[in-house]
């Protein structure tokens, strides 16, 4: 359920402030776009930076240097077997 | 690029695993709170290399776990009724309850549908105005600020088929029960990260301080965890119990404000049954009145059946970090993923599906 990657952000609509506004945010993540909700991310995130999602709600953003680092981690994490990470 | 090659070379666990090593000066018992945390211990190989003296234990954070069996009843029940549709999230359609599963409702007819995220629900009821749509709330802090969020829409939109069964729990409750318990040893907790991402690694401090409990947020990758595995370790043997944060990239110490704001606009604490804990007080969230045409239990005047665990089932003393699921004498042979007996085995995040599915040899 946690092992969210983080997406990156291509657009964004909605009023922070105002919960009755459509608080959704386009998001990628290797190519494919979908949509996620605001409503409850920690900070309102810019065009570029990074959102960690959760069931279709963003609940976290990152700068883009954070975020690059996670995906890096990932990538390589899930082409290694434990076998070649612990030896 | 810097980062891919900062944890492209593998040899970068090795160091870690021996540090760990070092760090174990004396016995310790970690719990790791969260079922993200317990699958990836087992999927990284971690438990394999963990030096002599460290115990890894199992907690209660699997949402579907401790879903008590009463719930799941008044689940199956409910979906059972004439114009209702249930949504939910994948993990709880095989769950038994004490008379069959989702899973066997909606084969002799009940509309369940399995959902990715509170807000499909919500279109499910605006698709579906002649039947009342409801959600089973199943999960901790990660979960309730969508659904939160989602009631507040279906309340500004308008939309008045649409409830939920709120079953919301919360984390460091149950934790203060399970601590205050002489008869469970533990020097530290692998704290949850994404709950912790909601709420803050400050809330472990309370429980550090009166427990004497070495308290260390993690993330979900190998080096989050043997880093976190590192300090923990140091904290009990340099007698320096504090709370650490090792999630820094998803998790602050006071949590997300806003996600908070949206929940307690729409929760409010409530005590709350745990499967294989009993009743807790604050443990869980109810709906405030001011919403109560989104609750299920006040739209359908549920009363919660009394129900039994599954007979031979150990999951409430394996939630609980009390026994492992190879004390449970139906673990693979009665009871195995395809033909699940108790909730810890169904749930993808379950104790028992772990053990089951990568440490049977161990
Ligand atoms: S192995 Fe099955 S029956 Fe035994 S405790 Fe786990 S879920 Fe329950």
């Amino acid at each position: 359920m946690c092992l969210a990657i983080p997406m990156r952000v291509i657009s964004v609509q909605g009023d922070p402030d105002d919960f009755t506004t459509h608080q959704l945010a386009t998001v990628d993540a290797d190519g494919i776009s979908r949509e996620v909700r605001l409503e409850i991310v920690d900070h309102w995130p810019a065009v570029g930076d990074y959102v960690i999602v959760h069931a279709g709600f963003a609940i976290h953003s990152l700068v883009e240097e954070e975020a690059l680092k996670n995906i890096a981690l990932l990538r390589e994490l899930a082409e290694k077997t434990p076998e070649e990470l612990l030896s | 690029m810097k980062y891919v090659d900062e944890y492209r070379d593998v040899s970068l666990a090795r160091p870690l695993v021996e540090e760990l090593k070092k760090a174990v000066t004396k016995p310790l018992r970690i719990m790791e709170v969260c079922g993200s945390h317990t699958m990836a211990v087992f999927r990284n190989g971690l438990r394999t290399i963990l030096p002599p003296g460290m115990e890894l234990v199992s907690g209660p954070g699997c949402p579907v776990c401790v879903t008590s069996a009463s719930h799941m009843d008044a689940f199956i029940s409910m979906a059972d009724r004439p114009g209702v549709r249930v949504a939910i999230f994948g993990d709880l359609f095989r769950v038994p309850g004490t008379k069959g599963s989702l899973a066997e409702a909606s084969s002799r007819g009940a509309k369940v549908d399995i959902v990715y995220s509170p807000m499909d629900a919500l279109d499910l009821a605006v698709k579906n105005p002649h039947e009342l749509v409801v959600f089973l709330g199943v999960g901790f802090e990660t979960t309730t600020p969508g659904i939160a969020a989602t009631i507040l829409t279906a309340h500004n939109t308008k939309v008045k088929n649409f409830t939920v069964f709120s079953t919301q729990k919360v984390m460091p409750a149950p934790m203060e029960a399970l601590l205050s318990d002489p008869a469970l040893k533990i020097d530290g907790l692998l704290c949850p990260g994404h709950v912790s991402s909601i709420i803050g690694a400050g809330t472990w401090e309370p429980l550090a301080k009166k427990y004497n409990l070495a308290c260390v947020v993690s993330g979900f990758e190998t080096a989050d965890l043997l880093k976190s595995l590192i300090l923990l370790a140091r904290q009990v043997g340099n007698n320096d119990i504090k709370v650490e944060n090792v999630y820094p990239r998803a998790v602050s110490w006071e949590g997300n404000l806003r996600a908070a704001k949206v929940v307690a606009e729409i929760f409010e604490p409530a005590d709350m049954d745990w499967r294989g804990l009993g009743r807790i007080p604050a443990s869980g969230l109810k709906i405030r009145d001011k919403y109560a045409e989104f609750d299920a239990e006040v739209r359908l005047d549920i009363k919660l059946p009394e129900a039994k665990e599954p007979k031979g089932c150990m999951c409430g003393n394996i939630l609980k970090g009390m026994s492992t699921p190879r004390e449970c004498p139906l673990f693979a042979t009665r009871c195995t993923t395809a033909n699940p007996i108790g909730p810890c085995m169904v749930s993808s995040e379950g104790t028992c599906a772990a053990y089951y599915k990568y440490g049977r040899d161990e």
